[in-house]
């Protein structure tokens, strides 16, 4: 029997198999949306524990058990935002330009990592992988099991309140 | 809204935070997944005692059912 069939017919070690395959992947995608590598080893443990407790609606013969996996990822993930509206993580190391002082630039990197955590989960998830991180659509589309469309209907919306949340905070792209 | 506008925060985006590409797992996640998968409790579902409530206010408010109840059973 298949690798998927004995998964999806509640087979322990198969499931294990695909855990060990998958666990990297997913966690990479998780840290995307999320930006925090701790809560996202977590995540990636409630992932497959969802998976583990759907295997029963796993079709074997559909076999893209990755696509699957990142569907329930994104929306763990976006649960996460959901719950800790935290803000996003600056990184350590500034460069200082010879336009902007550090300050300024510090004070602006937080104006930015502000108006991002303001935004709905949904979206600022559609944001960070299409701006951010540039995923192509079609595979953020997958992900969010809605079409292309929705997405650059959601990065408009985004980049629309980001304009407006960023302008009033003296920040102009 | 143009495609220039949508550049433009993106380019503020991308220079304002850092870039998650490339972030890979440090450790196996086998072992805390284990641990998961040995926590799982039997766990009753909110309208299961949503239920249970009812029927004890019931039983509370008309225990003229009782008997009825009983007969059923």
């Amino acid at each position: 029997m298949e690798l998927l069939e004995r998964f999806a017919a509640g087979d322990v070690d198969a499931f294990e198999s695909l855990f060990r395959q998958h666990q990297g992947e997913v966690y990479r995608w998780i840290v995307l949306i999320v930006r925090n590598s701790a809560a996202a080893e977590d995540l990636t443990v409630e992932t497959f524990w969802r998976m583990h407790r759907a295997h029963a609606r796993f079709d074997p013969a559909k076999g893209n058990c990755g696509a699957w996996l990142r569907r329930i990822a994104t929306n763990v993930a976006i649960d996460h935002l959901r719950q800790a509206r935290h803000e996003v993580p600056l990184p350590d190391d500034l460069p200082a330009t010879a336009q902007q002082p550090l300050g300024e630039q510090l004070a602006m990197r937080r104006e930015i990592s502000r108006a991002i955590s303001e935004l709905s989960p949904r979206v600022r998830a559609v944001v960070l992988l299409a701006l951010v991180e540039e995923e192509p659509y079609e595979r953020i589309a997958k992900a969010l099991g809605i079409s292309e469309s929705a997405v650059k209907v959601r990065v408009f919306r985004g980049v629309r309140f980001l304009r407006k949340t960023l302008s009033q905070a003296g920040v102009h792209p | 809204m143009k495609e220039p506008e949508i550049e433009d925060v993106k380019k503020l985006l991308k220079d304002a935070l850092p870039a998650a590409q490339g972030v890979e797992l440090q450790r196996d996640l086998w072992p805390a997944m284990l641990r998961r998968l040995d926590q799982r409790t039997f766990r009753v579902p909110w309208w299961d005692w949503a239920l249970l409530a009812a029927l004890a206010g019931a039983l509370c408010l008309l225990p003229g059912i009782i008997p009825a109840l009983l007969y059923q059973l």
